[in-house]
């Protein structure tokens, strides 16, 4: 490609390519646009849990003070709400990314194409399955 | 052609880490995030969980759950940069700064987990 570049001689004076400027914010005017960056900023929410977990993870092996401190930390007004806007995206990613599923993957049956209702219904059963699981294991102590 | 063979396995990670993040992450962020530090639901002891993550399992489970997470962030944050923010000619810096973040934080986790006592 980039030796074809090179030896390739544009004629020097062409036309002007047509490309309408499009303005940065492109994505607020309409609600299906508006969604999809939205969904596409859940994954920066996905990160700060990641940051989460990792700060957990490092005051329990430093020990009760250090997660103490921690559980403190996890109290303060402006990261419970950060926590909350968090917990928003994330769910809103489960839910666009559970209803895409069936386009993402067609599943087929005895060669037959599994109605898209049955993988997203799987979706949110086995959804509900886990977080169930997740629940026993933190409530139960 | 190699960069699209690379595009491809970043693409795997990023959808893999989507559906750990969809099926996961909620139920933990709720907990951990909102219904622990306001006391909607007891907090697990510290004893319990110091015993909980020294599973080997659970850390095998808190390292694959960073790991994907991750690499899924890096992935879309990457493209709502390129599309969102029309920043596609900052390319390789962009690349460079997703993946590197990915990686660092696989590292780290992979480091704390590695050699949790």
């Amino acid at each position: 490609m980039r030796e074809a570049r090179r030896t390739v001689r544009y004629t020097e004076y062409h036309p002007r390519w047509y490309r309408p400027q499009v303005s940065t914010w492109w994505w607020v005017t309409r609600w299906p646009y508006l969604k999809f960056i939205l969904r596409e900023i859940s994954s920066v929410f996905v990160a700060w849990f990641v940051v989460v977990l990792l700060l957990q993870i490092r005051a329990l092996s430093r020990g009760p003070e250090a997660y103490a401190a921690f559980e403190l930390w996890l109290q303060n007004p402006l990261i419970v709400l950060l926590n909350l806007i968090a917990l928003f995206f994330v769910v809103f990613h489960a839910i666009t990314w559970f209803n895409l599923a069936p386009r993402a993957m067609a599943i087929r049956l005895r060669g037959r194409r599994v109605p898209d209702l049955w993988i997203v219904g799987t979706n949110y059963v086995s959804w509900a399955a886990i977080s169930l699981v997740v629940v026993w294991l933190l409530v139960r102590s | 052609m190699a960069k699209q063979s690379n595009e491809a396995f970043l693409w795997v990670l990023f959808s893999a880490g989507g559906v750990v993040a969809a099926f996961v992450i909620p139920v933990q962020l709720f907990l951990v995030g909102l219904a622990f530090p306001l006391g909607w639901i007891p907090a697990p002891r510290y004893e319990y969980l110091l015993a909980l993550v020294r599973l080997p399992l659970t850390r095998l489970y808190l390292f694959v759950l960073c790991f994907l997470a991750l690499f899924h962030w890096a992935h879309r944050f990457r493209y709502t940069l390129y599309d969102g923010l029309q920043i596609k000619h900052l390319n390789e810096l962009i690349f460079v700064c997703c993946y590197g973040g990915a990686v660092f934080g696989t590292v780290l986790a992979g480091n704390l987990l590695w050699n949790f006592r």
